[in-house]
């Protein structure tokens, strides 16, 4: 099965530059540099590359909004704060392959024209942090960072910025407030970040894994890279499946690989051959599906006609024993947790929304609450300043809908639907914190 | 120019304008908290949402700009429920304790839940607690549980003041506003912190319990405290005598004059209405005796007093050796009247306004100005105008220093503040007859062979002449205080005793003879001035350059 940003996973000391190198890290680079940085975003937009943080923005034409004739300088900014539950991916190139995503940092700057990079890591990403850290020193002492990259009349600097431990600096906008070293606040759009960013200045924010695949685009050519994914999404990813299955794990797979072919194939089916009772797609913000809805391609179009989305394609398993309801409790306690508090209806709504679900859980539910909940996320959704609004609402919109009769049932009976034990503590886990 | 529709109703607005700012020049009003005309757009509260055709949901007005042929509903079913909905979302953490709450009555809180919310609640939930009566700087009291995290205050202080008191800490609806590492809200501007919030999280302590808003009426005014002259209302507590100490006068309030101090105004300025009904105030006529002593006296008794030692004094040394003093605490009136009765009726050649600078008198770049009196602009325009030679305060101190006048009118405060005490005694000292016409209290009234209590701007109508000189009403707010009595009036009557001719003494009238006699005020009127002023200089660049 080909692979790879996950190829050299596995191989000792993939993260020194002497490996690195020995493996194919930079070995794209003159490639890039023959090619203008205008046909450089053209054949990475032929890639049909998307970003791959969270909401599939076709990743070159994300490149071609930076206005053309602004005098200020231009940044690439690379969002590694990986919070999205489910999601553990962009670690997995930070620490073993630091030198791919440094390539694809360079090859990036060299397509929009930018001498200075920010990587902002999650705050709790130690090792990542250290390997990635490590890697631009190397880089730098061996000429391929700094004043000419490579010796070519291109000059290109990295900084790494830690995050303080915040799901909303995963935001593009909060994350650039965040590294102003304000407080991590989404911005109001327009203006987008292409035309004023970090510092007001024209930036391109892209994913850890978006920009490891670019030296692929380079190397492999647009086309192909192309054709190894679906329709209108290139390439490769890394899906990271977590819960109730037999293998969890992050997996490097074709775009539009069919959910269930990963359940059941890759990740070997359900934990202890049982039933499965529901998924989560593109991690905790994505609507959850039911067994019969997982005959669907895993790419960012398909899964929005099914009404859900593939976002950062963190899979959630849930087997028969799982309690929908407490499934539902970790999911909302951790949006009440992470909302910035910044505007109102996420900001009161989640809270209430957390609320509700523990009085339910606590056996103290009263007939009317499940419409109450779908009301509130309902007021939520469409009215916030960002998207983790939406991300907040949908799932508990579409929990309740598709698991009604047991919401009912907590709220009636004030019992639990599932008659097999609920593992208390695998519930309980935030899922993303690998 | 971008042409749009707010709810069928046709405008052209400039591109760059928001849908909130459109709907204004229309006088419709789409309801927000965050959003301030004085301060950068927040956009976080979400109750301007509004319905924009052919967007896919509802957009801010706040912070949606104008595009043509755009149509925007205020009045959609959608529109309601959102802001019905925002509303639910800010009450489920908020106390609700309106009966205890010095807000109550001008709450946006209250305001909008009459108005667009009214549903019935279907919260069970506790509440998140949080900070209550907490004082953060002289001036402000927080209750963060009332807060709805609108931000505008942390933008007035980051934005406006600069001084980055205040902050909001921690997240989602532990969310709260506090102040920076415990710093004291204690900037020149703190009490428009109560102004621009809209709920009771920031009141003024000044003036928390004192009376309910229902209250209390309101006069324009404008505030005498420098030379800005910042446009305020004036509320006053005419129909709870046993509320607000006993006192009449509650507080002051900005009002908006884009010309002059856009929405806010300063501490000072702001608590200056404790000088109106100060236990300062002088408020009964007295004249010293041959026997020296002073004694408090009716009016009559005082006028009859004043007319004769006057009339006597000059008769005996000649208008030579008389002079007048008047500050420019007095309005454009009050100082006419000044000219018409001592200079063109008594024929007194010196009559000094220009007084040393105030020590007290700071200025920055947002308000104040150093100069603490309110229409030294006026002053210069109404006496200066026709004297040859620039008479100072300080040349007429001196030359009563050295014995060469015997007659000596004080009118109008702030004199005390800038002369040295001991200068200012010893001058008075060496002059015959000192007649004071003063609203307060000090070493002058106590030296002056005769005081008349005068009456103090807030109860009197006139029009001071700021700093850049713009022309600006004020209306009397109270009664005359006491036996005090309006300036007009008390020259008119010795204008009256000495057959003197004088400007009418009704305030409008006497500022259209100013009007006709003093080129700068020339095609002003009462009418022409409105509420917000005229700036004649301004009138004049403008037609220059144009
Ligand atoms: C609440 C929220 C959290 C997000 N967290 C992340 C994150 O942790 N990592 C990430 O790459 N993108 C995250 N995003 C998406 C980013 O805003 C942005 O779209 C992305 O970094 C752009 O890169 P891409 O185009 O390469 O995907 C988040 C978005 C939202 C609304
Ligand atoms: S939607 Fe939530 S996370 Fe986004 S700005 Fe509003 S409060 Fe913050
Ligand atoms: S204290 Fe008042 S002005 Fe400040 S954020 Fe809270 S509600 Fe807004
Ligand atoms: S007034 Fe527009 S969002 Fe607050």
């Amino acid at each position: 099965m080909l692979k790879l940003v996950t190829k050299n996973v596995g191989i000792e000391n993939s993260h020194t530059l002497s490996v690195a190198r020995s493996h194919g890290a930079y070995s794209r680079l003159e490639a890039a540099f023959a090619m203008t940085p205008e046909a450089l975003t053209a054949e990475v937009i032929k890639s049909n590359l998307r970003g791959l943080g969270g909401a599939g923005f076709p990743a070159g034409r994300k490149w071609s909004f930076l206005p053309k004739d602004s005098p200020k300088p231009r940044y690439l900014v690379v969002n590694g704060d990986e919070g999205e539950p489910g999601t553990c991916k962009d670690k997995i190139i930070m620490i073993h392959d630091p030198h791919l995503l440094i390539e694809g940092i360079i090859i990036t700057c060299w397509a929009i024209q930018s001498h200075k990079a920010f990587i902002y890591i999650r705050g709790e990403y130690d090792l990542p942090v250290e390997h990635v850290e490590q890697a631009i020193v190397e880089a730098k002492a061996a000429g391929i960072l700094g004043e000419t990259v490579m010796g070519h009349d291109f000059a290109l600097d990295i900084v790494v910025h830690r995050g303080a431990g915040a799901y909303i600096c995963g935001e593009e906008t909060a994350l650039l407030e965040s590294l102003e070293g304000k407080r991590g606040w989404p911005r109001l759009k327009p203006p987008f970040p292409a035309v004023e960013g970090y510092m007001r200045c024209p930036t391109v924010v892209n994913n850890v894994e978006t920009l490891s695949y670019v030296p692929y685009v380079v190397e492999m050519g647009a086309q192909p890279f192309a054709d190894l994914g679906s329709e209108r999404n290139g390439g490769l990813r890394m899906y990271s499946i977590s819960g109730r299955v037999n293998r969890p794990g992050v997996y490097e797979l074709p775009m539009g690989t069919p959910l269930r072919e990963m359940i059941y194939d890759h990740a070997q089916g359900v934990t202890g051959g049982r039933a499965l009772k529901a998924v989560i797609p593109g991690g905790s913000s994505a609507p959850i599906l039911t067994p019969d809805e997982i005959d669907v391609p895993m790419d960012f179009d398909s899964l929005a006609k099914r009404g859900t989305m593939l976002g950062s394609a963190g899979v959630i398993v849930f087997d028969e024993t799982v309690s929908m309801v407490e499934a539902l409790k970790v999911i909302i306690r951790f949006y009440a947790h992470e909302s910035c508090g910044q505007c109102t209806p996420c900001r009161e709504g989640t809270a209430w929304l957390e609320k509700i679900v523990e009085r339910i859980l606590d056996l103290g539910g009263r007939p009317g609450d499940v419409d109450n909940m779908l009301r509130i996320s309902r007021n939520i959704m469409g009215n916030t300043i960002c998207p983790f609004g939406d991300g907040a609402a949908l799932p508990v919109v579409s929990c309740v809908t598709k698991f009604r009769p047991e919401f009912e049932a907590w709220v009636r009976r004030g019992q639990p639907v599932t008659t097999l034990p609920v593992r208390e503590a695998h519930i309980g886990e935030p899922v993303a914190a690998v | 120019m971008p042409k749009i529709t707010i709810d069928d109703r046709p405008i052209e607005v400039a591109s760059g304008t928001t849908i909130i700012q459109a709907a204004d020049t229309l006088g419709l009003f789409i309801p927000h908290y965050c959003y301030h005309p004085g301060l950068p757009v927040a956009g976080s509260c979400r109750m301007c949402l509004v319905e924009v055709e052919k967007a896919p949901k509802l957009q801010i007005a706040c912070y949606t700009f104008v595009t043509d042929v755009m149509v925007v509903r205020t009045t959609t079913p959608q529109v309601a429920t959102a802001r019905a909905a925002i509303l639910e979302f800010l009450l489920a953490n908020h106390p609700l304790d309106c009966p205890v709450c010095d807000q109550a009555g001008e709450c946006k809180l209250q305001e909008f839940y009459m108005q667009f919310g009214r549903y019935d609640s279907t919260l069970l939930e506790d509440k998140t607690k949080k900070h209550k009566q907490l004082p953060v700087g002289p001036h402000i009291m927080l209750d963060s549980e009332r807060c709805i995290l609108c931000s505008r205050c942390t933008r007035f202080v980051d934005d406006i003041t600069h001084t980055h008191e205040l902050g909001i800490f921690n997240r989602g609806v532990h969310s709260e506003l506090l102040p920076v590492d415990g710093a004291a809200v204690d900037n020149a501007y703190s009490g428009c912190l109560a102004d621009v919030c809209p709920v009771g999280a920031l009141t003024d302590r000044d003036f928390r319990f004192k009376v309910r808003v229902w209250y209390l009426d309101k006069t324009d005014s404008v505030c005498h405290g420098c030379a800005r002259g910042c446009n305020i209302e004036i509320h006053t507590n005419r129909r709870r005598n046993h509320h607000n100490d006993g006192k009449l006068i509650a507080r002051y309030k900005p009002r908006f004059n884009a010309q002059v101090n856009g929405y806010w105004m300063c501490d000072a300025g702001r608590y200056s209405y404790k000088q109106i009904e100060s236990p300062d105030r002088f408020l009964q006529p007295r004249v010293r005796g041959a026997d020296g002593r002073v004694q408090v006296c009716d009016w009559s008794t005082a006028l009859a007093a004043v007319d004769e030692s006057v009339t006597r004094a000059i008769a005996a040394h000649g208008v030579s050796s008389a002079a007048v003093i008047a500050t420019p605490d007095l309005s454009n009136e009050e100082l006419w009247a000044v000219r018409r009765l001592c200079r063109d009726g008594m024929k007194i050649p010196t009559v000094a306004c220009r007084c040393p600078a105030d020590p007290r008198g700071v200025e920055d770049n947002l308000l104040r100005k150093a100069d603490t009196f309110p229409n030294s602009f006026g002053a210069q325009r109404i006496l200066e105008a026709t004297t040859e030679s620039e008479l100072t305060v300080a040349s007429v101190l001196q030359a009563a220093a050295s014995g060469r006048i015997r007659l000596l009118f004080v009118l109008g405060g702030g004199l005390t503040e800038r002369v040295d005490p001991a200068h200012l005694q010893q001058a008075l000292a060496q002059v015959d007859l000192v007649v004071a016409i003063q609203s307060h209290h000090s070493i002058l009234t106590d030296l002056a062979t005769m005081a008349l209590p005068a009456s103090t701007y807030a109860e009197t109508e006139g029009t001071i002449t700021n700093f850049t000189g713009q022309v600006q009403r004020y209306w009397p707010a109270i009664p005359p205080l006491e036996e005090s009595k309006p300036l007009l009036d008390i020259l008119a009557q010795l204008a009256n005793r000495w057959e003197l001719p004088f400007t009418p003494r009704e305030p409008e009238l006497c500022f259209a003879e100013l009007a006709g006699q003093v080129e700068y005020f020339a095609g002003l009127s009462y009418r022409v001035l409105g509420w917000e002023g005229v700036n004649p200089s301004q009138r004049t660049t403008s037609k220059s350059t144009a």
